[in-house]
Parts: C-alpha cells; sequence; structure tokens
C-alpha cells in the first residue's frame, strides 16, 4: 500500500471517530487507546529483552481485504524442521492499532511436527500484523502481513 | 470518507424524492431483483469459504446444540425427535416452506413461531424467547435440516393479507434516511455502498453467522438492524409485521436454496 | 451447555504430522467495547488453550482480547502412538471447558 493511502485511510479514521462519537456499536472503532508501533516494540521487548530480532522465516497469511474488523482469518507458519535439537519454542503475535498490542501467544514443540498455527484475529483497522517465532536455540524471527479492513456502511451511517 | 458514506446515503435518499419518474420506479412492484442472488455471493471468498466449512463455520456450534435439544426431553414431555425422527429425519426440507400458514391457530407462523407452537401444543413447556439461544439453537438446526432445499413459498387465501402487509413494508419509505428497503434490494443490489455491496436482501441464509453480530442471529434481528440502518424506529422481534415481511420475502426468494447456517458480514 | 467442536483424525500412520482443529463457543467479550447506554462491557474472554497428546502438551495458546468470538484454532501434532488428545480451555476467571479425542496410530 502507497504511503499516501495509508494518510487517507488514517485520517479518514479519525473524522470517522468524530463523526460517530455517539453510538455505542462502534466501540470497536472508536476505542481510544489504540496501541501504536512503539507500543509492540515495548511488547516485544517485555517478551524478549534486547534480543535482536531477525525478518525472516516466518510467514503471516491473511486476506488483503476483511470485510469486518471482528473476524480476521490469520495463519502463520515457520520454517524449520521441529526437531528435539531445531524447533520453535513460542509465536507471539502482534498488533499496532489494536487497543493492545499484544494478541496471542502459541507454545510450541517438536512434537508439533509442523510450525503452523491458524485462528481468527479482531482488528481494528487496516494495519500489518506482525508474528515473532521464538527458536530453540534462542534465536528471534519476525514476519508480517497486512489486511485492509472495510467498515460497513450501514453501521457508520 | 463519512462525509462521502453520507453523500451516498444522501444521493440514494434523493434517488427517490427528485421526481415522478423514480417515485413510479420505486413503486414498480414487480421489479424483484433478476437474476436472484443470495447474499453469500456479495462477499469476500475468505467468509464464502467460511460458511462452507462444515467444521469452522461457528454458525454450527448452534446447530449442534440445537441437535441435543431436539433429542432431549424434559419434565416427561416427549422431545422434538419422538414424532420428528432421530436427528429430524422427518423435518429435512421443511424449513424451506416457512412462514407457513397454521390451521389450528390461524396464525401464519414462520419456523420459530412454529417451534414454539409445537412447544406449547405437544410438550406443555412455555415458549422460548425470540433470540435466545435456544430458540435460535432450535431454528438453526431445524433449517440446516434443509440446508440446498429450494425456497419455495407461496401466496395461500389466508396468507394473502400478510403477504400485502410484508409487501407494503418493503416498498415504504421509513427512517431519517426516508429508504425503503427495495430502494437498496431492489434497485441498488450489486452497487457499493462504502465498503459493503448491496445485496438483495434475501433471508434464505438465517439464521446466520453476522462476523457484525459475532454470533448468530435471526432474520428479525437483521431486519431490525436494517431498520435502525436507515434511522427508523425498528419493529419487535417475532411480530406480526416482522413475519409478514419475512413472508413477502420468502415468496420473493423461492428459488434460491436454503443455506442456514450461513455466515453474513 | 458450552460447544465444543474437535477435529482430529481417527487414524493416521505414525509419525505422520495431522492437522487438529478446535472451536468452541465464547463470546471473548473484549472489555473495549461499549453497551447502548455508553456503558464499558465487562472484559470476558478465555486466556489459555492447552492440548495434551497421551498426556503430555503439544500445544498451548494464550489469549487477549484479539482473538475472534467463538475461537477457531488449527494447529499440527505429530502421530505418535494411539491414545487420547485433551483439550482445555480456561478462561480469565479460571473456570475450565474439557473435551477429548481418541486416535488410533499404526
Amino acid at each position: 500500500m502507497r504511503t499516501d493511502e495509508r494518510q487517507a485511510l488514517s485520517i479518514s479514521r479519525r473524522s470517522l471517530i468524530t463523526g460517530v462519537a455517539g453510538l455505542g456499536t462502534l466501540a470497536l472503532i472508536r476505542s481510544p487507546a489504540a496501541a501504536a508501533p512503539e507500543d509492540v516494540i515495548a511488547a516485544q521487548r517485555a517478551l524478549f529483552g534486547d534480543r535482536e530480532i531477525q525478518t525472516g522465516r516466518v510467514m503471516v497469511t491473511m486476506p488483503p481485504i476483511a470485510e469486518n474488523g471482528f473476524s480476521v482469518p490469520f495463519e502463520v507458519e515457520v520454517d524449520s524442521p521441529m526437531t528435539e535439537d531445531d524447533h520453535v519454542v513460542q509465536i507471539a503475535v502482534f498488533s499496532p492499532r489494536n487497543p493492545l498490542p499484544d494478541m496471542a501467544r502459541f507454545h510450541l514443540g517438536p512434537r508439533a511436527g509442523r510450525a503452523r498455527v491458524a485462528t481468527r484475529i479482531r482488528m481494528s483497522g487496516t494495519q500489518a500484523i506482525t508474528a515473532v517465532a521464538e527458536m530453540s536455540d534462542g534465536s528471534l524471527w519476525s514476519g508480517s502481513a497486512e489486511t485492509v479492513v472495510t467498515l460497513a456502511a450501514c453501521i457508520i451511517l | 470518507m463519512i462525509k462521502r458514506a453520507v453523500l451516498l446515503v444522501a444521493a440514494l435518499a434523493l434517488a427517490g424524492c427528485d421526481g415522478g419518474a423514480n417515485d413510479e420506479e420505486a413503486l414498480d412492484r414487480s421489479a424483484a431483483p433478476s437474476p436472484l442472488r443470495s447474499g453469500l455471493s456479495f462477499l469476500t471468498e475468505d467468509t464464502q469459504a467460511l460458511q462452507a466449512d462444515a467444521f469452522a463455520n461457528p454458525g454450527h456450534l448452534w446447530v449442534d446444540r440445537g441437535r441435543n435439544l431436539f433429542a432431549s426431553a424434559k419434565d416427561s414431555s416427549p422431545a422434538c425427535s419422538l414424532c420428528h425422527g432421530d436427528d429430524g429425519a422427518q423435518l429435512v426440507g421443511a424449513s424451506a416452506s416457512y412462514p407457513a400458514w397454521d390451521e389450528s391457530s390461524g396464525e401464519l407462523l414462520n419456523l420459530e413461531g412454529r417451534i414454539n407452537a409445537c412447544r406449547q401444543r405437544h410438550q406443555s413447556q412455555p415458549p422460548l424467547d425470540y433470540e435466545s439461544e435456544d430458540l435460535l439453537a432450535l431454528s438453526a438446526f431445524v433449517g440446516h435440516l434443509s440446508q440446498g432445499t429450494e425456497i419455495s413459498v407461496e401466496v395461500a387465501a389466508e396468507t394473502q393479507n400478510a403477504y400485502d402487509l410484508g409487501e407494503d413494508y418493503f416498498f415504504t419509505r421509513r427512517g431519517q434516511f426516508n429508504l425503503s428497503c427495495a430502494q437498496c434490494h431492489n434497485d441498488n443490489w450489486g452497487q457499493q455502498l462504502r465498503g459493503d455491496t448491496i445485496s438483495q436482501g434475501h433471508g434464505s441464509g438465517f439464521p446466520a453467522y453476522r462476523l457484525e453480530w459475532q454470533t448468530l442471529g435471526s432474520l428479525h434481528r437483521r431486519f431490525q438492524d436494517c431498520d435502525q440502518g436507515v434511522r427508523a424506529e425498528p419493529m419487535e422481534m417475532g411480530s406480526d409485521i416482522y413475519i409478514a415481511l419475512e413472508h413477502y420475502l420468502a415468496a420473493r426468494a423461492s428459488g434460491l436454496e436454503v443455506e442456514t447456517p450461513s455466515v453474513r458480514r | 451447555m458450552t460447544g465444543i467442536r474437535i477435529s482430529v483424525p481417527d487414524t493416521a500412520e505414525t509419525g505422520e504430522v495431522i492437522e487438529i482443529r478446535v472451536l468452541i463457543q465464547h463470546p471473548m467479550e473484549s472489555g473495549f467495547r461499549r453497551d447502548n447506554r455508553g456503558g464499558l462491557i465487562p472484559r470476558d474472554i478465555l486466556t489459555r488453550f492447552e492440548c495434551t497428546y497421551s498426556g503430555k502438551a503439544v500445544f498451548v495458546a494464550d489469549f487477549h482480547p484479539a482473538i475472534a468470538a467463538n475461537p477457531l484454532l488449527s494447529f499440527n501434532t505429530v502421530a505418535a502412538e494411539s491414545g487420547t488428545l485433551n483439550f482445555r480451555w480456561i478462561d480469565q476467571n479460571g473456570a475450565v471447558w474439557e473435551d477429548s479425542a481418541e486416535i488410533i496410530v499404526t
């Protein structure tokens, strides 16, 4: 997504918040304390300290467009042999725009056979979701994917 | 973006007010959507896939619960399955002809009403509240028995009055936006309204798991949302007028397949 | 009566990586939504899911409010031996929901 599009979206979100402040049903969208990218970094520090997070080996799959942010398909897969000596220990998932940066954590081991988890997540708006995998050797790897979350017309009107 | 959305609605509302030609168009009641298209076809691939997934479609949580309720007897009254067969074998296809006229009460009953009538007459049980988990579960289970069956609801002499009332409701502009159901679902289906594609407004998938609700809900709950969407005061769920509207819509949707439990946005 | 759905293959070959899917009925009320009067709806979420295979933990998930209502999970495990898979969900107050499935491994 181009930067100007991103800006347009974030502006429209703000005007949306002002425009619909009276509507209780929109709580998900107008939550005042949205996590910012800094919060994601803070949440990652809280979990992994100052250890370096390398990009790669983690593949996040989400649809390009979600028609409702309440339930978006999410899948993460980590490139790992999942053996006794070399496996994924945990995968943590972070959001820069939800009210909370922590979304979920999955604890795995060699008995998983395959480092893959799928679920459905809530997204309060268009954003890139990041997953960080911790390997049995202590290294950290990350990947992310972005989904555009559209808003239902009839709720907003 | 909000401005654009408001403009769109304003445009829709104006479309109905700005001249005789449009008024006539809005009043042309023969102009049912053609070809008929299920609400499913207006959803993204991912949402369609969720509906098609017989395990992950969350509506099946209610179907499962309904299957258990159907088989369980309470307070020495017979279970539904005693009359209707194990797993409702004799009700396969039944919900596709609802709402239907009930001779003994002289009333038009939708599926929820039929389930409650059955409870009172044959099980000596009080009716379940509309939108209660148990009534949703039973109607999802019985509805699911007809999944894939073509809806076949015709207007009978006894139901003509209700049909007309339902049709009137569908074509009457209401609410602050002064919009009728028909202005969106007959005249503008397939068009974009913000991020939504306007559907033809069929109830063929209900009770449905709506992502917006994060739960399963009845068609009448959906009616209430639509009424609120145009800023009109919603009617009671289970009210005669909503049952009349459901009758009109079921006749209008005849030929589409029952999808219960569907997934909607 | 909480609905739980479990999908585990009935049989598998030794060493085969199988897919497990679980679905549970739960509102996962985020604690960020407001009711029609503007009052905050209190948080009510499942916080943990555990899967054991013949008594050994094979997969654990920690949930935050970002997990959608009626949580669906899909994960994998190696079919090691015939036995019982146990599934436990725990909510923020410690309430537990459990179910299990048998698998025959040849």
